[in-house]
């Protein structure tokens, strides 16, 4: 992670935010035991224009800036979080049909001193481990492992928590052969199903059906740069528009943002990320995303097991109806 | 010609001149052989070529015309959903795109539901039309879906889906996405209810469809050579950039992955489902006769769904019957599946205070690995 730290990725629309953290490390290394008080003060100028440029931009980013946030490459991911809140974390895998599935990560653990099944997508953080992840893109296995350990889950009475984090489900002749898409619909309706409490965090992109399948909760809650989205903008942008360079346009067109889904209903918490987004501050926004979820737990631990899966069915029938 | 062109008016016109346009609307190309065949035929024979035996793309109407005893069915009505609430525009506004498909269709939405009998047992049926915007999944459809299994499982009968999609309908974003568990509540009351619900897969039926209600049906039916995925050819080709096999996604290839169960061929499609509607629900008499409250209520907490879930509609639209047989059942009941679902909702908020807590709570994830233990 420290050396994640060192190299920064710098997405486009920071260019001037990179430019000036670029001249802080210069000055920095001009500092010795002689150094004049007026290049400190400089530095702290500088870094001050910076909290005030990085404050600007990421209070006022468009959705298409947002997808490349939700997409940054040294966001944290599922196991990060999983690392830092879950105790004695169990990973447990396969699907007892086929394979097992390393896109979609989940076991037991304890949360908070309470037992739990935890499930993400996980994209991984490098090279080996993005291919090893395969880019958080689950096959059906990933889909059919989440629906065991879902029902298992429900068997022993622990509350589930799921991160999400995928572009997608993964498109290929294998994934379509051994039925991506009965895997999906299988896994929607084993959360729709469940009578123990399930609780999603969106933590990066939430892509159609791919985290539908495992997003279908009692609380649906959503890092504030994180997407939500039917489709990448990308791809409406060349079905709908036949012009992959509208992607903008179908940012801002499909509604993607948390922001826009908390209006439409579509999910019930917003967890505000650091400035700069959830990349520039990783244990900060792991303790607020901590801190979402127990209150989530919380609230939902009283109900009765038929009850919250009424809940979870009236919520999402009434989702659409009032607008 | 051009002097007739010049004196005779338009509308006239056209009967004086020959037009090259009318033998296109009225004979129909088979795209596998090139053979014309005139439109009543085709229609008449389902929209299957003779000789290729293609399966042309059916629009709803016909489709339930085809289903039902002498073609007899009344409409479900399709609930009210919000129009376009994204204000969505690409180069066209998405009302004005609505708007054409529905003129061009005679459909509401890509969603036709009908509610009438088949060899005289009462059934309901859905059909994407693909027709209207790609046949795509947007809220209206998606209630249209909700509001006809409800109706199915208020009159008990089994639900037939008819399936045809590009997918989920862009322009409404997420609220379409929302459609894939939202209509899986539904086929859970389906399931809930025991009533069969069989799901006869057409081309194309691909995306949001196919990963969600599409793919729950007790009895997956295809037929043949239908497009059935969730990524599309062209997405895949794009991603893996290698030559797809051949057959790829089409129900023959479905089948032998054991995806469905099998491929009928369009004018045995009418028998089959009745024959399986039939058998399906001539299963286990004494339980049928007694149907609903008291035995759901030894069921309850069982590997069985809550009694909460079944007898809903049982109390609001039929408080009559109790022990009758399928087909005498009910007459057609009025097409109000907008209060049907709606009332579902109020209705269990009303109960939901007499339901007895349920004790083996967990015991349901048996009732899961029961039902598909192929998973």
């Amino acid at each position: 992670m420290d050396r994640a730290e060192t190299v920064r990725t710098y997405l486009n629309f920071e260019k001037p935010i990179a430019e000036l953290e670029h001249k802080i490390s210069e000055l920095k290394l001009l500092i010795d035991d002689n150094t004049e008080d007026s290049l400190n003060s400089e530095i702290d100028k500088l870094e001050e224009k910076v909290n005030k440029t990085l404050n600007e931009t990421y209070t006022s980013l468009t959705p298409w800036q947002k997808t490349l946030v939700a997409r940054h490459p040294q966001r944290p991911h599922a196991m990060d979080y999983i690392n830092s809140f879950i105790e004695d974390y169990s990973p447990l895998a396969g699907d007892r049909l086929y394979a097992n599935d390393d896109a979609i990560v989940g076991g037991l653990g304890t949360f908070e001193g309470q037992s739990v099944m935890i499930i993400g997508h996980e994209k991984g953080s490098d090279t080996e481990g993005r291919i090893k992840h395969n880019f958080g893109m689950a096959m059906p296995e990933g889909y059919r492992k989440a629906v065991r350990l879902m029902e298992m889950a429900e068997k022993f009475s622990l509350p589930i928590i799921t991160l999400v984090d995928t572009a997608g489900a993964y498109p290929g002749i294998d994934a379509e052969e051994r039925g991506q898409a009965e895997a999906i619909a299988r896994s929607t309706d084993c959360c729709l199903n469940l009578r123990v409490p399930i609780v999603t965090v969106i933590i990066g992109e939430g892509g159609s059906g791919g985290a539908v399948a495992i997003a279908t909760a009692n609380k649906i809650m959503m890092l504030e740069h994180a997407i939500y989205s039917v489709i990448s903008p990308e791809g409406a942008a060349s079905i709908i528009w036949r012009d992959a360079e509208k992607k903008e346009e179908a940012a801002t067109a499909m509604k993607i943002t948390a922001q826009d889904l908390m209006k439409m209903g579509i999910i019930d918490t917003i967890i505000p990320e650091p400035i700069g987004g959830a990349h520039r501050d990783k244990d900060h926004v792991i303790r607020a995303t901590k801190e979402a979820i127990s209150q989530a737990l919380d609230e939902l631990k009283d109900k009765k097991p038929d009850e919250l899966r009424k809940l979870r069915h009236d919520r999402f029938l009434e989702m659409g109806r009032t607008l | 010609m051009n002097w007739i062109n010049n004196v005779v008016p338009p509308k006239i016109r056209s009967f004086l001149t020959t037009r090259r346009e009318v033998p296109d609307n009225l004979w129909k190309t088979c795209p596998l052989t090139g053979q014309m065949v005139f439109h009543k035929d085709l229609e008449a024979n389902q929209f299957v070529f003779p000789g290729s035996e293609y399966h042309e793309r059916m629009g709803a109407q016909q489709r339930l015309t085809h289903l039902f005893d002498d073609g007899a069915f009344e409409k479900v009505m399709m609930p009210a959903a919000a129009v376009d609430p994204l204000k969505f525009r690409d180069g066209k506004r998405y009302t004005d795109r609505l708007k054409e498909a529905k003129s061009k269709t005679d459909l509401e939405d890509a969603i036709l539901v009908g509610s009438g009998k088949l060899d005289g047992r009462e059934v309901v049926a859905a059909v994407q039309d693909f027709r209207f915007m790609a046949g795509s999944l947007g809220m209206a459809a998606g209630e249209a879906i909700i509001a006809g299994m409800l109706h199915a499982v208020a009159k008990k009968s089994p639900f037939i889906l008819f399936a045809a999609s590009g997918g989920a309908r862009m322009q409404e974003g997420i609220l379409s996405l929302m459609q894939m568990p939202r209509t899986t509540i539904a086929v859970q009351r389906l399931r809930d209810a025991r009533l069969p619900y069989i799901v006869v897969l057409t081309d194309p039926t691909t995306g949001g469809v196919t990963a969600s209600y599409a793919m729950l049906g007790d009895i997956h039916i295809a037929e043949p050579n239908a497009l059935i995925c969730f990524a599309g050819p062209r997405v895949i080709q794009q991603t893996i950039r290698e030559q797809l096999p051949e057959g790829f996604q089409r129900s023959e290839y479905l089948m032998e992955h054991g995806m469905i169960d099998m491929v009928v061929h369009r004018h045995k499609l009418r028998e089959t489902l009745s024959r399986v509607c039939r058998l399906l629900m001539n299963g286990v008499k004494n339980t049928k006769g007694k149907t609903s409250p008291d035995l759901e209520k030894n069921m309850n907490g069982s590997a069985y769904a809550t009694q909460d879930d079944i007898s809903d509609s049982d109390i609001t639209l039929k408080p009559k019957t109790n022990n009758t047989s399928d087909t005498e059942t009910i007459d057609i009941i009025e097409a109000e599946p907008v209060e049907g679902t709606r009332r579902f909702k109020g209705n269990k908020n009303d109960r939901s205070g007499k339901q007895p807590a349920p004790k083996g709570n967990r015991k349901t994830s048996s009732n899961k690995n029961q039902k598909s233990p192929e998973k």
